[in-house]
């Protein structure tokens, strides 16, 4: 079998797929063998048990989708008691998604999650703070150094700042989570968009606007993992819009080491395999001693100096 | 390694259309030569169908259908469906011999409890589809069915020979002759109860069907099912999005249609 392992900070995987939080859950296992993925990422929870936003929850627009499901979660408890365990049953690292609606909640969930059989913990970042007028830790340098300085201080574990793709300050968020500690990137979550449905007037999504993802995501998330992948020197972990093989391929050029797969699961539950499999294959093809051989391997010679700075195309 | 998966097994499977045409002026039938792992089905389950891109058809999420027919010994899997929008007017336009990805079976059917003698089923419209399953298995079982098919006119009013063929007594009710109006359902299904006895309902979809079963199976204290849908974008429990909010031990509860459904008890349903 074709190596190829990769590792994200202290972390190695077998191989650099991984599903993204929210498009995975223990019911895939009955669809295929989940033991060949690179990581197991949970959907994000947050300590208390949570509803979730109105119906409808997601609609789709051209070749991609909104979704505002929102947050529900079983609590920690039932986290703890029943999903770890499950994948545990595995020897893939398991990768815990939190949230919370302040940073001292955050870290206190963290720590609570930092129990043997975790593997790193990803931060959603990217979700509400309350004590922000709602904005988004991830929206600005100063939240999100924060936040990352307390969530730092409340694990041993590595630790996966997950992004968010709606700031103008990409770069610089990116360089406030590593300054405060972060062990690697995740690039990114969701767009903030919105669909109406011109027969009715009506918004598509019960919640008026939610998260683009899927292959519209995706050159905007690839444009995110360039900038970051510049700028930072802890590794970045692709997400956004891949589906195909291609996709992966080009978010280890722009400097990823590894990437996750969201909404293509949806459209095929056995995406993942095919990727990976495609994967070894090109790898094969190509001669490469190691699939991270690729990361950063983008020609983009001089010109790139000026342009990771830049937030809006003229 | 052994893993505890504690579930069935799902498929994700590429199927041949062996035919797939229109059978009236509202409905499609189609047929899928499919290999056996992907028959061992319940009556109410579902599959999640990659509906294809066509000229300026380009679906993308999958779309819920119910199993109208499953036939391990003829490898067939059956979906009666009516063209709603892009997803179904894309299947529509399969041609036999072309592929169609499909995921399933999904979710939980219906149940026939071993004292279920005199089985009821009341259905409108493409409904019916989706518990054409339960007469053949009630048929296997031994069980006495019978159905009351809603329909807005008789040319559309389908299935009827299907639920006949599988020994069911069929009582057809249509808008255009007036018939099926929530009266006369109410005196129809009455009169089943005092003349025959009804162990057990089972519905789909209408609203108003829903509320008339509600009501009569706590009048008389018959359980019931009911089959319902929500958008889906996984189908397979991931995702969340397709929740409804059921009546359960004094509060609301909010289940999955994709993975704790599509069948539900009756009188937790809230339409
Ligand atoms: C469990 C289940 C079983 C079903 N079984 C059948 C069946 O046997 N025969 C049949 O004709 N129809 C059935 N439906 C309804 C069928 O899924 C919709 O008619 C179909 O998704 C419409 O897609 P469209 O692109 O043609 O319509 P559009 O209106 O263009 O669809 C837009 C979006 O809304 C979703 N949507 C629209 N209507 C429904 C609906 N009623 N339920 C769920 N999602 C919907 C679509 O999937 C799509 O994502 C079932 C639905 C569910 C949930
Ligand atoms: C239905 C749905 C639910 C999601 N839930 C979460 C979540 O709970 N936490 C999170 O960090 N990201 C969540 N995401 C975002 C994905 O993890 C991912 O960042 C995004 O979808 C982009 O990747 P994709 O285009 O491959 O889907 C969700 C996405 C979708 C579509
Ligand atoms: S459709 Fe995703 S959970 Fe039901």
């Amino acid at each position: 079998m074709t190596n190829l392992s990769v590792t994200v900070g202290s972390l190695r995987l077998e191989n650099p797929i991984m599903p993204a939080s929210g498009t995975f859950s223990e019911d895939l296992a009955k669809i295929f063998d989940i033991g060949v993925l690179g990581a197991h990422v949970t959907k994000t929870i947050t300590r208390d048990i949570r509803g979730g936003n109105p119906t409808p929850r997601v609609c789709e627009v051209r070749g991609s989708m909104l979704n505002s499901i929102g947050i529900p979660s079983k609590g920690v408890d039932y986290f703890k008691s029943e999903v770890i365990p499950f994948y545990n049953q595995y020897d893939t690292p398991l990768v815990v998604s939190i949230s919370a609606g302040s940073a001292d909640e955050f870290a206190r969930l963290c720590e609570d999650v930092s129990v043997p059989g975790v593997a790193a913990i990803e931060v959603n970042i990217s979700c509400p703070n309350i004590e922000a007028d709602g904005k988004a830790f991830a929206m600005r340098p100063s939240t999100t150094e924060e936040v990352m300085r307390k969530l730092r201080s409340a694990t041993d574990l590595p630790l996966w700042a997950k992004l968010s793709p709606n700031t103008g300050e990409t770069t610089e968020v990116a360089l406030a989570a590593e300054g405060a500690g972060a062990d690697a990137l995740v690039v990114a979550n969701t767009l903030l968009s919105m669909a109406i449905d011109i027969r009715s007037r009506k918004p598509k999504l019960g919640n008026l606007m939610g998260g683009l993802s899927g292959p519209g995501l995706k050159p905007i998330t690839l444009r995110m993992t360039y900038q970051c992948a510049k700028a930072v020197d802890i590794p970045i972990i692709g997400c956004g819009g891949i589906s195909t093989v291609e996709d992966v391929i080009e978010y280890l050029i722009a400097g990823a080491s590894a990437v996750q797969v969201g909404t293509a699961t949806f459209i095929r539950p056995t995406a993942m395999v095919q990727i990976i499999r495609d994967l070894a294959a090109y790898v094969e093809s190509q001669g490469l001693a190691s699939v991270s051989d690729l990361t950063g391997s983008i020609r983009d010679e001089e010109a790139s100096d000026g342009i990771v700075f830049l937030e809006a195309a003229q | 390694m052994t893993i505890d998966i504690g579930f069935k097994r799902i498929y994700e499977t590429s199927c041949v259309v062996k035919s797939n045409m229109a059978i009236n002026r509202e409905y499609q039938l189609m047929v899928l030569d499919a290999p056996a792992r992907i028959l061992d089905c319940e009556p109410g389950q579902f599959f999640h169908l990659l509906c294809p891109s066509k000229g300026d058809l380009n679906p993308y999420f999958r779309r819920p259908m119910s199993i109208y027919g499953y036939y391990p010994d003829a490898g067939e899997l059956h979906f009666l469906y009516k063209i709603a929008g892009e997803g179904t007017a894309a299947l529509a336009s399969l041609e036999p011999g072309e592929n169609l990805n499909v995921v399933g079976p999904l979710g939980h059917g219906f149940e026939i409890r071993d004292d279920w003698q005199n089985l009821m089923v009341v259905a409108r419209g493409v409904g019916l589809a989706t518990l054409a399953p339960l007469a053949l298995k009630a048929q296997q079982l031994g069980r006495k069915l019978t159905a009351i098919c809603s329909a807005r006119s008789p040319e559309v009013l389908m299935s009827i020979d299907h639920f006949r063929e599988l020994g069911a007594k069929v009582i057809p009710v249509t808008d255009s002759e007036g018939t099926s109006s929530v009266q006369n359902l109410e005196r129809l299904i009455e009169q089943q109860i005092t003349n025959v006895g009804v162990d057990a309902f089972y519905t789909c979809g209408s609203s108003r069907i829903l509320h008339l079963l509600q009501s009569m199976c706590a009048r008389y204290d018959i359980p019931g099912q009911i089959a319902l849908e929500q958008q889906m974008a996984c189908g397979v429990g991931m995702c969340q999005c397709c929740v409804r909010s059921f009546r359960r031990n004094g509060g609301i509860v909010n289940e999955r249609v994709c993975k704790e459904g599509p069948v539900f008890d009756l009188q937790e349903a809230i339409a």
